[in-house]
């Protein structure tokens, strides 16, 4: 049997799956629950100066036919008096003193910092978050995101915390901004513990056409929201990347954003997390989603022979590389399994009008079945993603992986095209038809 | 006319009996479990007798984790294949689906269910490991559903398990009765094959335990005894002329149609009395079998049968006819079945009462018995100490222990006559009365 325990800069858990901060974690009484649910740790829902929400709050983009694939918030942080927060993470550790809880937190001053931090420590938290995240409303008020987009301020707050703090202190980042490994590094130098990443992003998901109001509507106005949910997962992933990959970012990560399945959640920690936080997934299907994420994480694990969570974490890091690095004589083309095929012809109609047309027809109607012309495949992958049924379209690989060469090569020995009209442009030689052809292929 | 023609070679037999229930390909099984909405507190959940995770293991299908979504069924039904080919889903847990609601079709749990455990069963993997010997034995009579779902629990939890099996194969009704559109023979061997490679419980075949010496021996040598003995012979009805040839009981012929269906002979006009789900089978299989014409009669009306609306609906589409309010009165013939003698019903104050002077008659050269299954009373009398109720059924408690503490039971026996499933669910509760009632001795 794995074991499933993590532990993030110190901060210990049964197992990876912390909750994020957010509405599931608005109370004790939740977050009680959600640890009898399986749930390893829970990020307190931000406390501060508590705020006043509006209503309604929420909007959400559905994708055929499954909801929720995206959310978008427009909440602000707790509207609960801090004394009643702390009363509830003190009992919550009173019956669950190995699971994690941290405190989220976000407030102005220094002194309000220095306050708030020693209240939370003293109510027996195992944990801070530093919310440099939020991207609507509070980010008005020159916190949240606000601060997050700014390494300067990000750093000074960070080194205002660490100058009272007794227990690990996590520092959230926003994804709204170009580069995240500045507040990544500005972290790292204010004394962070460790970083998570993503918070929401900035996002409107959709307008009522009926009434011309954009979601979620209150009183038939709307403002930008946070984007969370499946949706936000290779945002997250790629932002995860970049701060493993950089050498200042030397603490450890906590990954969040469009964690649904367990899947999701290897995935982040193949990338470098050393835990998963969860919101929108807890949101939608409620805490007992956790009972997938763990048992899916051990079969996992139990099938790759991975011990523990440390013999996979980053695992994948060096397997990304800048595009100059990869090997332009590595070769797929695209095959079809005729037997699978269900003849609905989306991979032609993809490679014919979106990518190169490699793919031909038997012009009977008797016989859908498409087939590859394989010296025009360049190997985009596009049919095989198109394709509804499952291993019908396969990439096989083509060259004889002798030889390996890349772009930073081809650079160095000046074989790299430099001009306009250089014939040694990939795509010279290649079948492309001439324009008229398309009026001749006309029904 | 027959919609079937007669099958002359075993090809064409498994041909005229398609499964209703095919296997999954992988990108289905996908798509079908993206359907499910991971209901709160499911109702699948409630109405599975077993009380499975559907929408746990559902949702481990849509991650790739079949192995996890066998586990999840496994962990509450040993059935797992079997119970999602031969379930009455329609009004179990596929009945009870939300989608249902707002008139969407259900998503098809039982078919998914397969998906996951066939591919355990293919790939033959290893979900469990027992415990160590507790040095306590259990025997169990009866290797049907009940008592190696029994076997399985009890070898979980530490003790050595031996079966006596009266026939040659294990798995029970699931062989000998089960229609052979729902699930193929080899498909529920293959299932128990697989728990027994995993659980290592012992059976003895063709081994029938009925003598009271041998009870006693049982008694004495074992720390408990399981009896998983289901119902035993079709009911006599008491007419005339049932001992003509081609007179035959509904479960004594499907035992021997499913095991040598070309051997087995088939009338070209077939009668078959009854209105349970046994009858339906048995209409089922003779129209399948190429039989011109297949008559279901039943005593009262169309919707007082006890079967299943659509086990009905499945013998009238192979060309089924029914016959409603008639009761049969004589069967006619020399030596062989010749015709059927009925007598027309009709409900009055409450009761069914025969309409006088309106017998008919129905020619035919077959006549099917469904009329329910004796229960095993003479087993249990040469038991000893256990006691049966009004209905011959054997009386348990909440922990399916009998009157005899050492004697456990569960499944048809117990129940009457139910599915694979309540005796798959009830005898793996029984394992856990065995174990409690022998840790606190
Ligand atoms: C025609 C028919 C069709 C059915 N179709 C379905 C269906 O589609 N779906 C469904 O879920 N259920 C169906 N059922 C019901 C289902 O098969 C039973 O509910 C289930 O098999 C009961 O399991 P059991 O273990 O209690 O008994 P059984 O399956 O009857 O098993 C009892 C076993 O004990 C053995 N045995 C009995 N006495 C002795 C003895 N003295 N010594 C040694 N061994 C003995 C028998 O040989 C048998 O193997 C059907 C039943 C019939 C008759
Ligand atoms: C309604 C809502 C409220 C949120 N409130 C907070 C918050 O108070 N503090 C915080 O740090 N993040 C907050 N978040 C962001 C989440 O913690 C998380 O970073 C984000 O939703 C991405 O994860 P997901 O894709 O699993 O939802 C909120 C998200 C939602 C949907
Ligand atoms: S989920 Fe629905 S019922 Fe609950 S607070 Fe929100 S709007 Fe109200």
């Amino acid at each position: 049997m794995p074991d499933l325990s993590a532990n993030l800069a110190g901060i210990k858990s049964p197992n990876p799956f912390w909750l994020a901060s957010a509405p599931p974690t608005n109370s004790g009484y939740q977050v009680m629950k959600a640890f009898d649910a399986g749930w390893g740790g829970a990020v307190w829902k931000t406390l501060g100066v508590p705020v006043v929400n509006v209503s309604s709050r929420y909007g959400s983009i559905n994708y055929k036919g499954n909801r929720m694939i995206g959310l978008n918030n427009i909440e602000l942080i707790t509207d609960r008096p801090l004394a009643d927060n702390l009363r509830e993470i003190e009992e919550v550790k009173k019956y669950f003193p190995d699971h994690a809880v941290i405190a989220s937190l976000m407030v102005n001053t220094r002194e309000e910092w220095h306050q708030i931090v020693k209240d939370v420590q003293n109510a027996g938290a195992d944990g801070i978050e530093l919310n440099f995240g939020c991207p609507h409303g509070m980010c008005e008020r020159g916190m949240g995101s606000a601060v997050g987009q700014n390494p300067v301020a990000l750093q000074t707050i960070t080194s205002w915390v660490m100058e009272v703090a007794t227990i690990p202190v996590i520092v959230k980042l926003t994804p709204n901004i170009t580069d995240i490994t500045e507040p990544a590094r500005a972290a790292v130098a204010g004394g962070a513990d460790a970083i998570s990443l993503i918070n929401t992003i900035q996002s409107i998901v959709g307008i009522d056409l009926d009434t011309l109001s954009p979601y979620p509507i209150v009183d038939g106005q709307s403002t930008n929201g946070g984007y969370c949910g499946p949706a936000v997962k290779p945002i997250a992933l790629n932002m995860l990347k970049n701060c493993s990959l950089d050498p200042g970012v030397t603490v450890p990560i906590s990954g969040i954003g469009g964690i649904e399945t367990w899947q999701d959640a290897v995935e982040h920690i193949l990338l470098g997390a050393n835990n998963v936080q969860v919101c929108t997934a807890a949101m939608h299907y409620g805490f007992g989603i956790v009972r997938e994420m763990k048992s899916g994480l051990e079969n996992f694990m139990r099938e790759k022979g991975f011990e523990k969570l440390d013999d996979f974490v980053g695992k994948s890091v060096e397997k990304v590389k800048t595009w100059e690095n990869l090997n332009l004589k590595y070769k797929v083309v695209a095959s079809i399994d005729e037997k699978k095929c269900i003849g609905c012809q989306l991979c032609y109609t993809a490679c014919e009008d979106g990518a190169h047309q490699a793919i031909g027809l038997s012009g009977t109607d008797d016989n859908r079945v498409p087939h590859i012309i394989e010296e025009n495949c360049v190997g985009c992958n596009l049919c095989s993603l198109v394709c509804p049924v499952e291993e019908c379209i396969t990439m096989v690989r083509k060259d004889d992986a002798t030889e390996h060469k890349t772009w930073k090569e081809r650079l160095a020995e000046g074989s790299a095209p430099t001009s306009f009209n250089d014939q040694r442009g990939g795509g010279v030689g290649h079948y492309i038809p001439e324009p008229i052809e398309a009026l001749k292929k006309r029904k | 006319m027959a919609e079937y023609n007669k099958p002359s070679t075993i090809q064409e037999v498994d041909e005229n009996f398609g499964q209703i229930k095919p296997n999954m390909t992988a990108t289905m099984a996908y798509n079908e479990s993206s359907r499910c909405l991971f209901c709160f507190d499911a109702p699948c959940v409630k109405a599975c007798p077993t009380s499975i995770d559907i929408p746990l293991f559902i949702r481990q299908i849509y991650t790739g984790n079949i192995t996890g979504s066998a586990k999840t069924i496994y962990d509450s039904n040993y059935f797992g294949n079997i119970c999602g080919k031969v379930c009455p889903t329609e009004v179990l847990c596929e009945g009870s689906c939300v989608y249902t609601n707002q008139n969407e079709p259900p998503i098809e749990i039982g078919r998914l269910q397969s998906f996951s455990t066939r591919e355990a069963i293919q790939e033959n993997k290893q979900l469990y490991t027992t415990a160590p010997a507790n040095g306590k034995k259990v025997a169990i009579i009866g290797a049907g559903p009940a008592g190696i779902a029994c076997a399985c629990e009890l070898r979980l939890l530490g003790y050595e398990v031996h079966i006596w099996e009266a026939k040659a194969h294990a798995s029970g009704l699931t062989i000998y009765g089960v229609a052979p559109y729902k699930i193929t023979n080899q498909e529920a061997l293959d299932e128990v094959e697989y728990l027994q490679k995993q659980f290592g419980f012992q059976v003895f075949y063709n081994k029938k335990a009925e003598t009271e010496a041998h009870f006693n021996t049982l008694k004495k040598d074992y720390d408990a005894v399981f009896l998983g003995i289901g119902l035993g012979r079709t009911r006599s009805l008491g007419l005339d002329g049932e001992n003509l040839e081609n007179c035959v009981g509904a479960t004594e012929f499907i035992e021997k149609f499913k095991l040598n269906p070309l051997g087995t002979f088939i009338g070209s006009r077939v009668v078959v009395i009854g209105g349970g789900n046994t009858a339906m089978d048995a209409a089922s299989e003779t129209a399948r079998m190429g039989a011109e014409q297949v008559y279901l009669a039943y005593r009262r009306s169309k919707d007082s049968m006890g079967a299943y609306e659509f086990e009905y609906d499945l013998a009238k589409g192979v060309g089924v006819q029914g016959i409603f309010s008639a009761s049969p009165v004589a069967i006619l013939g020399k030596e062989q079945v010749e015709g059927l003698r009925f007598i027309r019903t009709e409900v009055k104050n409450g009761k069914l009462v025969n309409i006088e002077g309106s017998e008919f008659d129905i020619a035919c050269d077959m006549v099917v018995k469904a009329t329910g299954q004796e229960k095993q009373a003479i087993f249990v009398k040469n038991f000893g100490a256990i006691d049966t109720d009004a209905k011959g059924r054997i009386i348990v408690n909440d922990q399916f222990q009998t009157t005899d503490p050492r004697v456990f039971a569960a499944g048809d026996a117990v129940n009457g006559g139910a599915e694979v499933v309540n005796a798959a669910g009830e005898a793996k509760k029984a394992a856990k009365g065995i174990h409690k009632w022998l840790s606190n001795l």
